[in-house]
C-alpha cells in the first residue's frame, strides 16, 4: 500500500464525509490520521490514506462524489518518511486579544525563530462585530524548552496587546 | 515476583467492571507485589490497575515519585478505592499501557480525596493533586471498565480551563 495526503474542499452540507469515505472504502483505500472541519461556510477534509493501486484509480473512485457535491480534490503522494506521525506536542500556546491584523504572523515568527515546530493550530474569530476578538491555540514541540518559548513571546504581550499563555503539555503514560 | 502481561484494547476484560476485594491474604499481597513490578517495568511506570493484567478486582497502584520526587505520597496501594471529593478541573494529555501509541487530551479533577483500604485492609484517606491526582483517576477508571478513550475531549473544548466547577 502507498500513502497519499487527500485534501477535499466544498461548500458545507450534510453528507460530504460520508460520500468521500464511502468512495474511498469502495476503492480499497484505508484512512489514517484525518482532520476535518467547517471553515467559513466550506467544509475541509485533510487525511492520510493508504491506497492499493495508483492515485488515478483513487481519483476515479471519488469522481461521482466530486461531481455530485461540487468538491475540489487534491492528492499528494507521501514518502514513507513524511507519513510518520512524528512526536507528540510538548507545549501549548494560547493567544487571545482584540482582533487586528498581524497577530498570527508575529506570534508564529517568534516561535519559528527558536525552532518551535507547530503540530496543530486552531483559531477562531469571536466577540461582537464592533469588538472582534481573536483566539488561537497552538500545540507544538519546543526543542529549546518551554522557558525559551516564554522568553521569546514575552515582548509580544505589550507590543501587540494580546494575552499569551504558555503551558507545558506533558503526556502522562499510565 | 513476576512481570505480568498487560492486556491491550480491544481486550473485552478492559471494559468490564471490577469487583471489590474481600480477602486481604497472602495471595493478595503476592499479586500486588507482581502488580507493582509490572507497573515499574512499563513505559510510564507510575500507575497500574488490576484489570490491566486481567484480574477484575478493585486494586490500583500509583507511584509518581519518578515524576515528582518526594513531593507526593510515594507508593500507594489503593484497594476498593472511592473518590469522596474533588475540586477543579484541568486538561492533560494521557497515554495508557493498554492503549499503545495513542495519546489524547482528557479532563480530570485537579484535587481529589480518595478513601481506600491498604494491603492489610486498613482504611486510609489520601489527598492528591495535579499529576498524582490525574494518575489515580486514570487508574480508578480501569476499575469501572473505562479507558481514557472514553473521556477524550476535542481540542476545541479545552480552549479555556474552567477552574470554578464544584460538585
Amino acid at each position: 500500500m502507498s500513502q497519499a495526503l487527500l485534501t477535499v474542499i466544498g461548500e458545507d452540507r450534510p453528507g460530504i464525509v460520508a460520500a468521500v469515505t464511502q468512495a474511498l472504502y469502495t476503492a480499497g483505500c484505508s484512512i489514517g490520521d484525518a482532520s476535518m472541519m467547517r471553515l467559513g461556510g466550506y467544509f475541509a477534509i485533510m487525511q492520510v490514506l493508504s491506497y492499493p493501486q495508483d492515485l488515478g484509480a483513487v481519483e476515479m473512485a471519488l469522481d461521482a462524489a466530486v461531481k455530485r457535491l461540487n468538491l475540489r480534490v487534491h492528492l499528494d503522494p507521501l514518502s514513507s518518511v513524511a507519513a510518520d506521525g512524528g512526536a507528540a506536542p510538548d507545549t501549548r500556546v494560547t493567544v487571545f486579544g482584540a482582533d487586528r491584523p498581524g497577530i498570527v504572523a508575529s506570534v508564529t515568527a517568534a516561535l519559528a525563530s527558536i525552532g518551535f515546530n507547530i503540530v496543530d493550530l486552531e483559531s477562531e474569530r469571536s466577540g461582537s462585530p464592533e469588538h472582534p476578538i481573536y483566539i488561537m491555540v497552538i500545540q507544538g514541540r519546543a526543542p529549546a524548552g518551554i522557558a525559551a518559548v516564554q522568553e521569546v513571546l514575552a515582548p509580544l504581550r505589550e507590543r501587540e496587546s494580546i494575552d499569551i499563555g504558555v503551558h507545558p503539555l506533558e503526556t502522562v503514560v499510565l | 515476583m513476576a512481570v505480568l502481561p498487560i492486556l491491550t484494547y480491544p481486550d473485552p476484560l478492559l471494559q468490564r467492571p471490577a469487583v471489590a476485594v474481600a480477602n486481604f491474604d497472602a495471595e493478595l499481597r503476592a499479586f500486588v507485589d507482581d502488580l507493582i513490578e509490572t507497573m515499574r517495568a512499563g513505559p510510564g511506570g507510575v500507575g497500574i490497575a488490576a484489570p490491566q493484567v486481567g484480574r477484575l478486582q478493585r486494586i490500583v497502584v500509583v507511584d509518581v515519585r519518578a515524576k515528582l520526587g518526594d513531593d507526593c505520597h510515594g507508593l500507594m496501594v489503593l484497594v476498593n478505592p472511592d473518590l469522596i471529593a474533588w475540586e477543579g478541573v484541568a486538561v492533560g494529555r494521557e497515554g495508557c499501557m493498554s492503549v499503545p501509541d495513542f495519546t489524547g487530551n482528557v479532563i480530570r479533577a485537579e484535587q481529589i480525596r480518595v478513601q481506600a483500604q491498604d494491603i492489610h485492609g486498613e482504611d486510609r484517606v489520601y489527598e492528591c493533586a495535579g499529576f498524582e491526582a490525574r494518575a489515580v483517576q486514570h487508574e480508578m477508571d480501569h476499575l469501572d471498565g473505562l479507558l481514557f478513550l472514553d473521556r477524550l475531549v476535542s481540542r476545541k473544548t479545552d480552549l479555556f480551563r474552567r477552574k470554578v466547577y464544584k460538585r
